[in-house]
């Protein structure tokens, strides 16, 4: 498969994106600047620049608590981003949300929602809108391993596929939910079957290769836009950090240093950027340099958001009710 | 104008908003079997599609978030449920999602949804074939309530409730379906957060909802046999609770029966009171009656149902006390 060098190039620099500003968040929360709490998405990033990049704007994507990568690969704002971690009033979300609840709806981020598979229920709905109005883009909803482990995932795919809606359900399996790894919570590592058996087109690909992610992702997603019905991908992957903060949890012993270590040798990002290096699309040079203006671009958002006004207590009330005509 | 029930008075609105709003569509288990939902749905499928009313799997959380979902990206969905003791299956999309969205999103994404729970009890049905809980979805910030009473309101109230830029939970009543007045043809809304004076009088007033306003009606007519003039208001909105014609009307009986078929536990009936109590505390001439559902499930044997609901005779005692 053949590639520009500009798309090559913006896969980069949205994964450096994401994992520069989730290492920042993770020091302001170390240092106690940021009180929200921040579901980390480090080690994951080639899933949602992957898949985002098979998107268009119109096209929706729902996301659960650990919603940052999606929100940034989706071309969520960066500074109303940081404004939101800081729970400022001129955050995505105004403030009302927090780092959990992230929206900008001219991208498609109609909200992200920080029950567990709570999207798996209103993802559906732009799908229905599209099958109705014949038009509009299409679901696509991120969800972790644990999901299928909740009654409304198996709602939600067989509605999904009775109603051959256009819905992409994007599994990341970083082998974790909270606390409890997968294999003390299924039988066997077998989600991808059981969506199988829910009739949906299924694909296992590994979630660290970028590239890998997207040709997937284009794939389903050009299925779901034909009217194929809905698709189901299992990225496995891994995150770095804890559920939920900047600890990794192996001083408490809910995992291993080796299997950390393990997953840290397949870094997406290290993975990718060595390639681009050894395939010449850019030399190492040009890589640092890439490294240093996203770095830029993370401090002036971290300023930004910093620095924003806080929320008017004054607008405690508003917005319990829509005020639109 | 036209003599309508209430059941078909509700299809009419269907039929009118179906028509009106492209974006309109209708979702829920039976919404084209033989009996069509007590006939609220009769005939739509063959006017406006499957595409546009459609059956839908039994899960109902699934089928709720599909609605809310779509109303997000900008859709008018009508979903209901045959039996509200369904709904609560479908909770964590109405208040997690549905209800907070609004609000969360710095009203950036609003959800034009209308989740129309169907009560429909009696007949030794038991516990979880019975239950209207107002108070429940009432008592969640983000969401409006309504009861519609009257064939009128039954279909100006869902108008009202589609063409809303808010979740509205629309709450009608099977044992009012055959209920028939004159209804005018066409469209027209009854305000959401508005009140009626159904009928007026000068000796107490009874604030009653849903169903209860048919029992208060035939309760007034009865008493005011014995000399009595009860004057009888129907919320029709449970929230936003239209506050001003309850005090309004407490103010010139100065007593009141408040009579909803709910748990008189944290109730709507219980707000209502305080309200009037904070009020109008010290020109009221005695205690607020409450009539109400007695704090158990409700029971399948007829003998326990009739001990259970309220009936006519159960108000006009609850007014001969205020009257005392």
């Amino acid at each position: 498969m053949e590639y520009s060098k500009e798309f090559l190039r913006a896969l980069m620099e949205k994964m450096l994106l994401i994992r520069q500003t989730e290492m920042r968040i993770a020091q302001l929360v170390t240092d106690k600047k940021i009180a929200t709490p921040c579901h980390l998405y480090v080690g994951q990033e080639a899933v949602a620049v992957g898949v985002c990049a098979a998107l268009e704007d119109e096209d929706y994507v729902f996301s659960p608590h650990r919603s940052h990568g999606h929100f940034l690969a989706k071309g969520g704002n960066l500074n109303k981003f940081f404004a939101e971690i800081f729970c400022r009033k001129e955050g995505c979300s105004g403030g009302r949300g927090g780092s959990m609840h992230l929206c900008e709806p001219s991208k498609g981020l109609l909200g992200s929602s920080s029950i567990v598979a709570g999207v798996l229920g209103i993802g559906l709905g732009p799908a229905m809108k599209r099958k109705i109005m014949g038009e509009g883009g299409i679901s696509v909803i991120f969800h972790g391993d644990c999901v299928p482990e909740e009654g409304i995932w198996h709602e939600s795919l067989n509605f999904a596929a009775v109603n051959k809606l256009p819905v992409v359900y994007v599994c990341e399996n970083n082998l974790y939910a909270a606390s409890l790894p997968l294999n003390e919570r299924r039988v066997s590592d077998n989600i991808p079957e059981v969506a199988a058996a829910h009739g949906l087109p299924t694909q296992v690909v590994f979630g660290n290769d970028v590239l890998a992610v997207y040709e997937a992702a284009k794939e389903a997603v050009k299925r779901a836009k034909d009217g194929e019905g809905p698709q189901f991908i299992e990225y496995r992957t891994y995150r770095w950090l804890g559920h939920v903060g900047p600890r990794d949890d192996i001083d408490v012993g809910l995992r291993s240093r080796e299997e950390l270590d393990e997953w840290k040798a397949k870094c997406p990002i290290k993975y990718f950027s060595n390639k681009l290096v050894e395939d010449g699309v850019m030399t190492q040079a040009e890589y640092d340099e890439l490294f240093e203006v996203v770095n830029t671009r993370v401090s002036e958002a971290e300023k930004f958001g910093a620095n924003a006004p806080k929320v008017d207590p004054e607008t405690l009330l508003e917005h319990v009710y829509s005020e639109v005509e | 104008m036209s003599v309508m029930s209430y059941g078909l008075a509700i299809n009419s609105a269907h039929r009118i908003m179906l028509e009106k709003y492209e974006e309109c569509f209708v979702i829920g288990q039976g919404v084209n079997n033989p009996w069509f939902v007590g006939k609220t749905t009769v005939g739509l499928v063959d006017e406006f599609s499957q595409r546009r009313v459609m059956d839908t799997p039994i899960c109902e959380s699934a089928m709720a978030g599909a609605a809310i979902g779509a109303a997000m990206a900008g859709m008018k969905p009508i979903a209901f449920f045959p039996r509200m003791d369904f709904m609560y299956l479908a909770l964590d999309q109405i208040i997690n999602h549905c209800a907070s969205w609004n609000y969360m999103f710095n009203g950036q994404v609003n959800v034009p949804v209308v989740l129309r729970g169907i009560v429909n009890r009696g007949g030794e049905q038991g516990a979880q074939h019975s239950q209207s809980p107002l108070a429940l979805y009432a008592n969640i910030p983000g969401l409006k309530v309504v009861c519609p009473a009257t064939p009128k309101d039954a279909k100006g109230l869902l108008i009202a409730a589609v063409e809303d830029k808010n979740p509205v939970i629309f709450i009608d009543d099977r044992w009012l379906y055959d209920l028939e007045e004159e209804v005018d043809d066409g469209y027209y809304k009854t305000p959401i957060g508005k009140a009626n004076v159904l009928l007026e009088g000068s000796d107490v007033t009874i604030v009653a909802a849903s169903y209860m306003v048919k029992v208060a009606m035939s309760a007034a007519r009865t008493l005011k046999e014995k000399g009595i003039n009860c004057e009888v208001v129907d919320l029709r909105t449970i929230k936003p609770l239209d506050e001003e014609t309850v005090l309004a009307s407490t103010a010139k009986t100065n007593r009141a029966v408040i009579a909803v078929a709910e748990w008189d536990f944290a109730s709507v009936s219980s707000h209502v009171a305080q309200i009037i109590y904070k009020n109008q505390f010290r020109t009221l001439k005695s205690a607020i009656e409450k009539v109400n559902l007695p704090n158990v499930p409700a029971p399948a044997s007829n003998a326990l149902e009739k001990v259970y609901y309220p009936d006519e005779n159960s108000v006009i005692e609850a007014v001969m006390k205020v009257m005392a």
